[in-house]
């Protein structure tokens, strides 16, 4: 085999003040290299691109299985380790019933849309 | 077969994206009966989950083991029986990952989303068959 396949974007990322807002790309967060390269890039923004405050914005994402949840139980624990915070917005119905359902509602911070979002900060 | 009555019983190999092409049928399947947004994204988290389940931690990716997926779709409910080659589970030994001490684990929500999306969920035989089933209008609807 030669070189791996250029990595697709997956992330949009844009600063607002000091809060890194993150756009997800696709509408799936499925399959389990997928979902390695996406967890890889939000833990990136923290480790080391020393970001402290993340928004992550839901609102592109149709879809996601319960293999997605370990990546965000993981940053959440990682911004918290070094005082950060971590905060969702923009959540579809059936992902928000996901959350519910494993109760990861009340470990995560959710708001209901990206200005909201940006006030828990 | 009839537009709204779609059966099947398909075998493929352990390969993610054979399940894909399934996954893709039935949710054509559950378009065409006129399933409401929330119950194909229902049928979709469980088939998603229990295929994974079936491809990855039943038979362990092996590309000599197949898995059978045997689904009917009609406008009342949507029936399906998983079945792969592993060596099966005991669902009760799968600890709650709702529990406090579990809940940071990142693994073991499959289970709990498919019988939180489903109005019916069985395991046969060693625990390497799973039969799952959708009633419109019913229970966890």
């Amino acid at each position: 085999m030669s070189s791996p396949a250029p990595r697709r974007r997956r992330l949009e990322v844009e600063d607002i003040g000091d809060v890194a807002v993150v756009n997800f790309v696709d509408k799936k967060i499925l399959d389990e290299q997928n979902i390695q390269n996406i967890g890889d890039d939000l833990f990136r923004l923290v480790d080391e691109l020393g970001r402290r405050k993340v928004l992550l914005n839901f609102g592109n994402v149709e879809f996601m299985s319960s293999a997605a949840l370990g990546k965000l139980i993981t940053l959440h624990r990682k911004l918290q380790s070094v005082q950060g915070k971590l905060v969702m917005c923009n959540i579809a119905k059936g992902i928000m019933e996901i959350f519910e359902i494993t109760k990861l509602n009340k470990m995560f911070t959710i708001a209901a849309d990206e200005p909201a979002g940006l006030q828990l900060f | 077969m009839s537009a709204t009555h779609t059966a099947a019983d398909v075998t493929i190999p352990s390969d993610l994206a054979e399940a894909r092409r399934v996954q893709t049928q039935i949710e054509d399947a559950l378009q065409a009966c006129r399933y409401t947004e929330h119950d194909i994204f229902a049928i979709k988290l469980a088939l998603e989950e229990a295929l994974v389940n079936a491809v990855k931690h039943g038979n362990q990716m092996d590309a000599a083991k197949r898995v059978e997926i045997r689904y009917s779709v009609t406008p009342e409910r949507f029936d399906i029986r998983i079945t792969d080659e592993g060596p099966g589970f005991n669902p009760g030994d799968v600890p709650d990952p709702t529990a406090p001490e579990n809940i940071e684990r990142p693994c073991g929500r499959g289970l709990l989303l498919i019988r939180n999306f489903m109005t019916e969920v069985a395991y046969h035989g060693r625990g390497n068959v799973v039969t799952m089933s959708k009633v419109r209008n019913g229970s966890g609807a």
